[in-house]
C-alpha cells in the first residue's frame, strides 16, 4: 500500500514538472509584456533594460530553471500588470473561487441525483421526458450565453439579482467569505447556477443510465419477487449501486470546476482565480500566468492521485491484481 | 405575470426607498470601466486608466482641464528665468490629505521621483535636469535644452507628500522584479479633491470627498463618494446600468449604443477621443517581406501609397464599421493637439478609378500582393476596420492578407520592424505636435516609426521645434512638417476615434477626450 502510495506520488511531482514546463513554453507565444508595462514614451533602451532586469531575455531554460527554484521556496514573483506578490493575489482570490466551486457542486448534485433517479425508475413519464429535454440546454448552451440570460432576466428585467460581483464579503482570518451577508447570497445565486448546469446535466444523466442498467439486473427482480416495497428497492438496492461512478465523476469534475470557472468569473466579474487568469493572459502578465498553471496542476494531480488511493481502498481486486503482477 | 408587471413593482419598490431616504443623503456615483487602474501609485505606470485615477486622489502643477485645457493647478503662475529655467510659484494653503501643508520640498522629490529608474514617467520629462527649491513655495526646473512644452509636460506628474513617502519607505516606484509589494501600490496620499478610503485592485475602489481641498471654491462638486468597480464582460456592464446598479459606464459597446439611449432614465456623451488610427507602410526597405514583388519595393513609390489612401473609404468605415461613432481624418492627429488645422485634416478624395490610374502609372497595373498586421484587440473595431481596408484595396487589385492578433504580439511587430503594413493608434499625452514627430516621424531604426521613412532635413527641423521658445516660429515649422507628411503620404489615415460615455439622467459629467474623468466637474440633477 505505502510503496503504491510513493510510486503515485512520484508520476504526480512527474506530472508537475512537465505540466509547468510545458506552460513556461506556451508563455513565448503570449507576446510581450514589457509593452504593457511601460508607456509608449519608453525609449527602445529603457524596454530592453526592463526586459534585462524582469530576466527575460535570458535562454528558455535559465527562466524556466528560475522558476522552479523560486516555486520551491514558494516565492511566485510579482505580477507585472497589478505589481503585487502572485502569491498574496492567489490566497486573496482562492475564497472567492472556492465558495463558488462548493455552491454550485452542492446544486449540481442535490438536483442532478434526484432527477436522475426519477427519469431513471419512470422513463417513460412525460415529466422525464421534459427534464431530459431540458438538460439539453445545459449541455448545449455556452456558459456564458447562459450567464447573460439569467443577467438579463433577473437583473434587467426583475432587478432582484446583483449583476455582477460578490456582494459583500467578509473576513474570517485570511479567508473572505460571502455566505455571511444577504448581497453575498444573493450575488452568489447567478454565477453558481451558471457553473452549476453543465455539471448538473451530466449527473442528471449518468445516474438516469445507471439506474436503467440496475433496474434490469437479477438481484432487482428478485427483490421484487421477495415483495418488497418499492421504494426500498429503488434506493435501498438500485440507487446505492449506481453511486460509485457517480462519486468519481463528482469528484474530478470538483477539479475542472476550479480551473475552468474561468468564463463564468469573467461574465459575472466574479473575484476569482480564473478571472485573474484570463487577464494575465490579456497582459501577458508571466509570474500570474505561470502561478495559476501550477495551481492547477496541483489540484488536478492531488484528486487523481485521492481517487487513486480510493480505488486501491475499495476496490479489492486492484490489490490481488498488484501481487499476483508482481509474481508474489 | 409578465417581467414588465414585476419590473414594475420593483420600480416602485426603489422609488419608495429611494424617496424614504433621508434629505442629505450622500451624493454617490457608482461607476465602472473595462479594466481597473494598474497601479496607486501615480509613477508606475504612464496608462491613461491610471492616470486618470491618480488624478483624483494627486494633484499635479497643471492641469488639464475638461475642454484639455492646460490650467494652473498646483502651481499658480510660471517665469522663464531663462531659455532653460522654468521658475514656478506654487498654491499656498494647500494641504495634503494627512493634513501637512504641500510645499516646495515635495515638488522636487515627487518630480525626482518619476524621474527615478523604475519610475515610467521618466521618458516624458527626461529634458529635466534638475529642480532647485528656492523659498517654501517657489521652484526652478531646469532643464538639458529649451523647452518649450514643459507645462504640458507636467500634466500628468502627480505631486506625492516627500514624509509620507519616506515613512512608507516607498520613495521609488515598484520594481516588478522585486519581491514586496511597496505601500504605494495599494495606498494613496494627495492633495486630490478625493480621498481614497477602500482599494481592493479589480474588485473595488472607494473613493470619498475631500472636504479641505484647495479647489473646491473654484470647484465646488457635490460628489460625496465614488464607488468604482472594473466589469471586464461588454454585456454585463451595459447589463448593469441598465438595472440600475450603475449610475455611469465609461466605456459601453458600439453595438448597445441604441439601447442605452432608447432606454428612459440614461443618455450618452461622446467626443473626438485624443488618438487617431491610421496604417503605417514600410517605405524605407528595398524589399518587403510579404509581397510577392521582389527585388523592389512597390511602397517605396509615393503613387502606389497615394493610390492606397485614395481607394480606402472612410466614410463606409465609419458608417459600417465604426456605426457612425468615428470622425473622418486626413491628419494623423486629432482636433485638441497643437498644430491640428482643418486645412490639413481634408482628406484626399475617395476614387478608386484614379487610385488605379496611379497604380499603372507606377508600374503595379496588376496590382501586388502585401500582409496586413493588425491588432484585434486595442483599439475599437480595430480588426473589422483592418478587414474592410482589405476589401477596398483588393478593388485596386493590392490582394491583402489580413493578419489580426493581439496587441502583446504586434506592437513588437512595429517596433523590430517586422511589419510591411500595419495599425496604429496613436494619443497625444502632451497635447502638442512635437510628441508625434518625434515618435511617428523622426527617423529611427527601433521604436514606433515603422515606416522607413527618414528625412534629414525634417529630423531637424523637429529637432528645433522641440527647442525653439519662438511659438510663432515654432508653429510655422510644425505646419512645414505636416505638410510634408501629407505630400510624402508617410501615412494612412483613417479616422480619429470617437469615445462615449453613458450615464443615468440623474448625473451629469461633461465628457473630456482623454477619456479620464473629472468627477469635480459633475452635476447632479434633482
Amino acid at each position: 500500500m505505502i510503496a503504491y502510495i510513493i510510486q503515485r506520488a512520484f508520476q504526480a511531482l512527474a506530472v508537475m514538472i512537465v505540466v509547468s514546463l510545458v506552460s513556461f513554453m506556451l508563455f513565448n507565444f503570449v507576446g510581450d509584456p514589457v509593452d504593457n508595462m511601460v508607456g509608449q514614451e519608453a525609449t527602445y533602451e529603457e524596454r530592453v533594460a526592463m526586459r534585462d532586469n524582469l530576466g527575460l531575455n535570458d535562454p528558455f531554460l535559465v527562466q524556466f530553471a528560475r522558476f522552479v527554484g523560486n516555486a520551491v521556496k514558494g516565492e511566485f514573483g510579482i505580477s507585472y500588470r497589478i505589481q503585487r506578490p502572485v502569491a498574496d493575489l492567489i490566497a486573496e482570490r482562492m475564497p472567492a473561487t472556492l465558495e463558488l466551486v462548493i455552491a454550485s457542486a452542492f446544486l449540481s448534485v442535490l438536483l442532478g441525483i434526484p432527477m436522475g433517479v426519477y427519469t431513471g425508475i419512470r422513463p417513460n413519464s412525460w415529466l422525464s421526458r421534459s427534464i431530459l429535454v431540458g438538460s439539453l440546454v445545459g449541455v448545449t448552451l455556452p456558459t456564458f450565453v447562459i450567464g447573460i440570460l439569467l443577467i438579463y432576466i433577473f437583473s434587467v428585467g426583475l432587478g432582484v439579482l446583483p449583476s455582477f460581483g460578490r456582494g459583500e464579503a467578509v473576513q474570517l482570518g485570511w479567508w473572505s467569505t460571502g455566505f455571511l451577508t444577504v448581497t453575498g447570497w444573493k450575488a452568489i445565486i447567478m454565477p453558481s447556477v451558471t457553473l452549476a448546469l453543465f455539471q448538473m446535466t451530466i449527473i442528471l444523466r449518468l445516474v438516469r443510465s445507471e439506474m436503467l442498467e440496475v433496474m434490469r439486473t437479477d438481484y432487482i427482480k428478485f427483490a421484487r419477487a421477495r415483495g418488497l416495497p418499492n421504494q426500498i428497492i429503488n434506493f435501498g438496492h438500485a440507487f446505492k449501486n449506481t453511486l460509485v461512478p457517480v462519486i468519481t465523476i463528482v469528484g474530478l469534475n470538483l477539479g475542472s470546476l476550479i480551473a475552468f470557472s474561468i468564463i463564468t468569473e469573467t461574465v459575472f466579474q466574479w473575484p476569482g482565480m480564473g478571472f485573474l487568469f484570463i487577464q494575465a493572459v490579456g497582459f501577458a502578465d508571466i509570474p500570474v500566468m505561470a502561478a495559476y498553471l501550477v495551481m492547477v496542476a496541483v489540484v488536478f494531480v492531488s484528486i487523481n492521485l485521492f481517487v487513486d488511493i480510493l480505488y486501491f481502498v475499495v476496490d479489492p481486486r486492484l490489490r490481488a491484481d498488484k501481487t499476483v503482477a508482481a509474481g508474489n | 405575470m409578465s417581467i414588465k408587471f414585476l419590473s414594475k413593482i420593483s420600480f416602485a419598490f426603489v422609488t419608495v426607498a429611494l424617496t424614504a431616504s433621508p434629505v442629505f443623503a450622500e451624493n454617490v456615483i457608482r461607476w465602472a470601466s473595462q479594466g481597473d487602474a494598474l497601479t496607486s501609485d501615480p509613477h508606475a505606470a504612464n496608462e491613461s486608466p491610471t492616470h486618470s485615477a491618480s488624478r483624483k486622489v494627486y494633484d499635479v502643477l497643471y492641469y488639464n482641464d475638461k475642454d484639455m485645457k492646460m490650467t494652473p493647478w498646483l502651481a499658480t503662475g510660471h517665469k522663464l528665468v531663462n531659455a532653460k529655467t522654468w521658475e514656478f510659484s506654487l498654491r499656498k494653503g494647500v494641504k495634503f490629505h494627512d493634513g501637512s501643508n504641500f510645499t516646495a520640498d515635495d515638488v522636487k522629490f515627487s518630480i525626482e521621483r518619476a524621474l527615478s529608474p523604475t519610475s515610467d514617467l521618466k521618458g516624458d520629462i527626461s529634458s529635466i535636469q534638475e529642480v532647485k527649491v528656492i523659498n517654501s513655495h517657489t521652484v526652478q526646473i531646469i532643464t538639458k535644452e529649451p523647452n518649450p512644452i514643459m507645462r504640458n509636460q507636467l500634466t500628468n506628474v502627480f505631486m506625492m507628500s516627500k514624509a509620507w513617502s519616506e515613512k512608507h519607505k516607498v520613495t521609488q516606484p515598484q520594481d516588478r522584479a522585486g519581491k514586496q509589494e511597496t505601500y504605494a501600490v495599494r495606498h494613496a496620499m494627495g492633495t486630490g479633491p478625493f480621498k481614497l478610503e477602500l482599494r481592493e485592485p479589480d474588485v473595488k475602489t472607494i473613493l470619498v470627498k475631500n472636504n479641505n481641498w484647495w479647489g473646491l471654491k473654484t470647484y465646488p462638486h457635490q460628489v460625496d463618494k465614488i464607488i468604482y468597480t472594473p466589469i471586464a464582460n461588454q454585456a454585463t456592464r451595459v447589463a448593469a446600468l441598465l438595472s440600475g446598479e450603475l449610475d455611469f459606464i465609461l466605456d459601453p459597446p458600439l453595438q448597445d449604443l441604441d439601447r442605452i439611449k432608447n432606454t428612459a432614465g440614461l443618455h450618452l456623451e461622446q467626443t473626438a477621443q485624443v488618438r487617431t488610427i491610421f496604417l503605417g507602410m514600410n517605405q524605407g526597405v528595398k524589399e518587403l517581406l510579404t509581397s510577392n514583388v521582389k527585388g523592389k519595393n512597390p511602397l517605396s513609390d509615393q503613387r502606389v501609397r497615394q493610390a492606397m489612401y485614395q481607394a480606402i473609404n472612410v466614410e463606409a468605415i465609419k458608417k459600417k464599421v465604426m456605426r457612425g461613432y468615428a470622425v473622418p481624418a486626413g491628419l494623423i492627429t486629432p482636433p485638441a493637439v497643437h498644430g491640428y488645422t482643418e486645412a490639413l485634416n481634408k482628406r484626399r478624395p475617395y476614387d478608386v478609378s484614379a487610385a488605379k490610374k496611379l497604380l499603372t502609372e507606377a508600374g503595379y497595373p496588376s496590382g501586388f500582393s502585401i500582409q496586413l498586421d493588425c491588432p484585434n484587440n486595442r483599439y475599437i473595431n480595430d480588426e473589422g476596420i483592418c478587414q474592410a481596408v482589405v476589401g477596398m484595396l483588393g478593388k485596386i487589385g493590392i490582394k491583402v492578407n489580413l493578419s489580426a492578433i493581439p496587441k502583446t504580439l504586434h506592437f513588437p511587430k512595429i517596433k523590430n520592424r517586422e511589419t510591411d503594413f500595419y495599425m496604429l493608434g496613436w494619443g497625444v499625452s502632451s497635447l502638442d505636435s512635437h510628441y508625434v514627430f518625434n515618435y511617428l516621424v523622426k527617423g529611427a531604426d527601433k521604436g514606433w516609426n515603422g515606416t522607413g521613412f527618414a528625412d534629414a532635413d525634417i529630423d531637424a527641423t523637429i529637432l528645433e521645434i522641440g527647442k525653439e521658445v519662438d511659438f510663432p516660429k515654432r508653429d510655422k515649422m510644425i505646419a512645414k512638417v505636416w505638410q510634408k507628411l501629407r505630400d510624402n503620404v508617410n501615412y494612412l489615415p483613417i479616422h480619429h476615434q470617437v469615445i462615449v460615455w453613458a450615464m443615468s439622467d440623474k448625473l451629469d459629467i461633461p465628457i473630456v477626450a482623454d477619456d479620464g474623468v473629472r468627477f469635480i466637474y459633475t452635476k447632479f440633477k434633482k
